[in-house]
């Protein structure tokens, strides 16, 4: 039985890797947990809490010492010294960006596994901590800048005067970019979105933001499920379009980025200082760079002009509670996934497309980077040249136009001359019965739909009528039509008695709402 | 009226269609067809009825009062032809007999049934009209009355084609009963050239049927049965339990047709118009439910369907599906501000409905908004699960079909989808290459969360795997849909 040992986190940082609802989980998984005294605090969790669930207590030492590391942020040099040979870490590694911690972790005999490097398939969503954290980062941006932001978001008509709505802009719309809308939207603001890839549009707008197009012959579509780099038309008009809307709008959050790549310039400072005094920018790509030019990672920064520049690289750590939950139930599933047995050992299968890609360093050995994973987050890709027909699942076509017309006439036809010939008591017995199928068509096409059960039985109860046929002949003088003539009417009188009793017991259950309330 | 008309009718034993009756004002035949007229007014008027739930009742009362005037007129027609003679006591013995104890099997059946069993009743009851069509031809066979040629070539075709249709639907109803009442497998089965055997059977009844016109043998006869007999046992065992309300409507369909020719066959226009009306009925419904899955009439009669269904995709990599307690449901619930709650045939068969109800209700006295949304063919029965829903007193305007609720459930907080799932299946709307795609669905991944109720992650009748189980706003709560339901009910 390994043991998973949840450390505490250095510096700033608020979260924790595990909470005590996730730790209950990872026992379910058949692991011993311990916990580092102290290591949830920050994020509200206690001690108590963890000794709760199930898990022990121990000190910093034991917890390093552990089988199984879980951390959020990568570790220092000291802190890879500490963990024992063998064991495995797991937390936010960034190997993408930093390669020299890669290789810092490829010098001991550990395994290393990048939480954040699992790839965009539907099946790996559940891990994916980029998008768990950009959630909240979103979210948090849009508070901060609530914070920041000296009016109200939503629009009031008072005794003291009119108070317009403030209007935000998001910039990228991420997973980051629709959190931020959706607060943004409901706390009354007026939101626009920006995003190279216009397929997300209805995604904008289903949230509460218009969605503004960038009017170039280009369109991006995304392979891997990140928005990529853009062209020189493109960026152009989008440049136009960010200053005119920096000018108009009270908030502006930036979303903006590339992976593996500088987050992309989308304000200048001439925006910047074009917006109005008291305007605020949050940068939630700050730490990659930052979107506006001016935005310093980890700082608030207020311009000449009086607009504040959030560029907080922590958003996430700001909801610590929420944020270890989320991050502690990734952590959580991609434990699942390496321990298919339950039985608390765990397992690394390369042939998995996302246990391949989180693996950084197998023991000792450098298994960075993965090969790539072509999927597409969203099926842009494939639909994109079907589109008219995928939308629009095709009927099934029934016969043509002619064929039908055609059918119609020979049935006509077929009819005229079946009433043409036949003899004399055929052609009444025809008119009975076509001007019934036709008055049986028009009654049936009213019936409710709610009622079709009571329908079927109440057709079969009268399709005991056929009980008439037999009794004119049941007084036959023939024995054996007399006892054939009586077992039909003994077989159509449970259909009439049974048909009507048990329509009536069904139609008695139905009723009106009061009457079932009173 | 022609001489041909009148002498034609007055050498026909029986015969007392208004139209062919020939005798002067208020004698027995008069009279029974001036009843016959009321009571196919009465039968239609009981449909009708049903087009609204406050009028049904009142429609069952139409249909009852029909059913008494038809019986009363027939009776005392009978009787008074055959007055006096010896055989018409020992007939009036049997039919007192046997009203009494059909009626009596009749109106037990319809006191213990069960809501769920409801299809399997239905389709009993089918093959009993069934029967009782065969067994009417074959006295119409023996009777051989005394007509004039052509009459009598008519007749026979008449005998021969009431026989046929019955017995289909005798063994047709028999196999529907099995399969509902899971006494038969419910997949199809699957005979080589299948669509021949069907087809041959009906050139064979053709050719038989010009054989009898000529020669009216007793043994052609017999034969016909036991092709007919055979044709409705294949027909319903090569159809797999997902169509099985487009079945139970065709074999009601079949059951007016057959009452419909035994009408032809004694020259009686109430049994003719019964008999349409009903075959109409179930046609109509037989078309609604096709429309439902969209799917031609045609390719459900012959089974084509489970046939064309690949078992499932070849890209089994779903992804995952998430896990959720009932304890978890149960505050979602609590917290949602719409919830709409999606049965299928898995609710019916765990016999889930009084919980359900139990589980709307206390929603509803909560404050949230509680509605139901049922597919067409959600269930083994049109209107299935109105019926199960009206049993355990769900209010009728909360429940609402799948045209009138599809656009509200995007903004819908949780759906539970409570052992429903091909109805439910978004493959049908997304993807071109399902088997099922083009059939219309309820939209239920639209909403903010789904749950999904079931035993497990097996495929839906159709055999298609559903994607909407690893949807990111989808979560699966294992187990037997009563006792999950149950624990919400605890939790709250």
């Amino acid at each position: 039985m390994t043991r998973i040992g949840i450390v505490a986190e250095l510096g700033r940082e608020s979260r924790v890797a595990a909470t005590p609802t996730t730790v209950k989980q990872l026992l379910g998984l058949g692991y011993e947990v311990v916990v580092e005294k102290g290591a949830g605090e920050a994020a509200s969790f206690r001690d108590e809490d963890y000794a709760g669930a199930g898990a022990l207590i121990v000190g910093a030492d034991e917890a390093w010492g552990s089988g199984v590391v879980l951390r959020i942020n990568p570790p220092t040099e000291d802190e890879i010294g500490r963990l024992a040979a063998g064991a495995t870490l797991i937390g936010s590694l960034s190997p993408g960006l930093r390669p020299e911690l890669v290789e810092a972790l490829a010098a001991r005999p550990i395994t290393a596994l990048a939480l954040d490097a699992v790839p965009r398939i539907s099946r790996a969503q559940s891990m994916d901590v980029l998008s768990s954290m950009a959630n909240i980062a979103g979210y948090r941006a849009v508070i901060e800048a609530a914070h920041e932001f000296g009016r109200f978001f939503t629009g009031q008509v008072t005794a003291a005067g009119k108070v317009p709505p403030a209007k935000v802009l998001v910039a990228g719309a991420g997973v980051a970019g629709l959190a931020a809308i959706g607060a943004a939207s409901s706390l009354g603001a007026i939101v626009r979105a920006t995003d190279p890839r216009p397929e997300v549009a209805d995604q904008v707008k289903s949230i509460g933001g218009t969605y503004l197009k960038v009017e170039v012959a280009e369109e991006m579509k995304s392979t891997d499920g990140y928005a990529k780099a853009t062209s020189e038309a493109y960026n152009a008009r989008a440049a136009e379009m960010y200053t005119e809307q920096a000018a108009d709008v009270d908030i502006i959050i930036t979303t903006a980025l590339i992976p593996g790549r500088p987050a992309p310039k989308l304000l200048t400072a001439e925006d910047v200082a074009g917006m109005k005094p008291g305007s605020v920018i949050v940068d939630i790509a700050a730490g990659q760079g930052g979107n506006v030019e001016g935005s310093v990672a980890g700082e608030r920064i207020v311009t000449e002009n009086g607009v504040v520049i959030l560029g907080y690289t922590d958003l996430p750590a700001r909801l610590p509670a929420q944020a270890s939950q989320l991050y502690g139930t990734n952590m959580l599933n991609l434990l699942k996934l390496l321990t298919p047995e339950k039985d608390g050992v765990l397992r690394i299968d390369f042939e998995d497309v996302v246990q391949r890609s989180v693996t950084v360093v197998r023991e000792g050995e450098k298994t960075w980077p993965p090969p790539p994973v072509q999927v597409s987050a969203a099926p842009a890709a494939q639909t994109q040249a079907p589109a008219a027909e995928s939308t629009a699942p095709k009927k099934k076509q029934g016969p043509s136009a002619a064929g039908k017309a055609g059918l119609f006439a020979a049935g006509i036809a077929g009819l005229f001359v079946v009433n043409a010939v036949a003899p004399a008591p055929l052609p009444q017995h025809f008119t009975v019965l076509m001007l019934s199928v036709v008055v049986g068509f028009y009654v049936i096409g009213k019936v409710h739909h709610a009622l079709h059960t009571p329908l079927m039985s109440v057709t079969n109860a009268i399709s005991g009528i056929i009980v008439v046929g037999a009794l004119l002949q049941v007084t036959s003088d023939n024995i054996v039509m007399q006892v054939l003539a009586a077992v039909a009417v003994l077989l159509a009188s449970i259909n009439i008695f049974g048909g009507f009793a048990v329509t009536r017991r069904m139609l008695a259950m139905f009723s009106r709402g009061e009457k079932a309330h009173s | 009226m022609s001489a041909v008309t009148a002498a034609a009718a007055a050498v026909i034993t029986r015969s007392f269609t208004v139209s062919d009756t020939v005798s002067g004002p208020l004698t027995a035949d008069s009279l029974a067809g001036a009843a016959y007229i009321v009571a196919g007014l009465l039968f239609i008027l009981s449909l009708a009825g049903l087009s609204k739930h406050e009028k049904a009742r009142a429609g069952v009362i139409y249909g009852i009062t029909g059913m008494v005037i038809a019986l009363a007129a027939t009776i005392w027609l009978t009787l008074q032809d055959a007055w006096g003679t010896g055989h018409a006591l020992t007939g009036l013995v049997l039919l007192v007999a046997a009203v009494l104890v059909g009626g009596a099997i009749g109106l037990w059946r319809a006191r213990v049934v069960e809501m769920t069993g409801m299809p399997e009743l239905i389709a009993l009851l089918h093959s009993f009209v069934g029967l009782a069509a065969v067994l009417v031809g074959w006295n119409g066979h023996l009777e051989a009355p005394d007509l004039s040629p052509d009459l009598t070539a008519v007749h026979h075709a008449e005998v021969f084609i009431g026989v046929f249709i019955g017995a289909v639907t005798f063994t047709g109803s028999i196999v529907a009963f099995l399969k509902l009442s899971a006494r038969m497998k419910s997949s199809p089965l699957m005979l080589p050239g299948k669509n021949g055997i069907n087809l041959g059977a009906l050139a064979a009844f053709m050719a038989l049927t010009v054989w009898y016109v000529n020669d009216s043998q007793l043994w052609l006869l017999i034969v016909v049965t036991a092709l007919a007999l055979g044709l409705g046992w294949h027909l319903v065992a090569s159809i797999g339990g997902g169509d099985m309300p487009v079945v139970v409507s065709m074999l009601n369909s079949y059951s007016g047709w057959a009452a419909a020719a035994a009408g032809f066959l004694l020259n009686n226009d109430l049994l003719i118009i019964t008999g349409a009306l009903v075959g109409s009925s179930g046609a109509y419904l037989s078309y609604i439910m096709c429309k439902a899955m969209n799917r031609s009439f045609i390719s459900v009669i012959a089974g084509g369907f489970g046939i064309a269904a690949p078992a499932a995709k070849g890209d089994a990599d779903q992804g995952e599906h998430k896990e959720i307690t009932a304890q978890e449901t149960a505050n979602m619930l609590i917290n949602a501000s719409t919830v709409v709650i999606t049965p299928g045939y898995g609710m019916a068969v765990a016999q889930a409905q009084y919980p359900v109800a139990e589980l709307a209700n206390q929603l509803r006295e909560r404050g949230v908004d509680v509605k139901f949304g049922i597919h067409p063919v959600a269930g083994r029965l049109p209107g299935h699960m109105n019926v199960l829903l009206a049993e355990a007193k769900v209010p009728y305007d909360i429940v609402l079909e799948m045209d009138e609720i599809n656009d509200d459930l995007d903004g819908t907080s949780v759906v539970l989808v409570i052992g429903a799932n091909d109805t439910v299946n978004p493959a049908a709307a997304e993807d071109p290459s399902s088997p099922i795609a083009g059939m219309p669905v309820l939209r239920v991944w639209e909403a903010d969360n789904v749950v999904v109720f079931k035993r497990s992650m097996a495929a839906g009748y159709a055999g298609v795997q559903n994607p909407l189980f690893y949807r990111e706003n989808s979560q699966m709560l294992f187990g037997d849909a009563k006792q999950r339901v149950e624990d919400i009910l605890k939790a709250f």
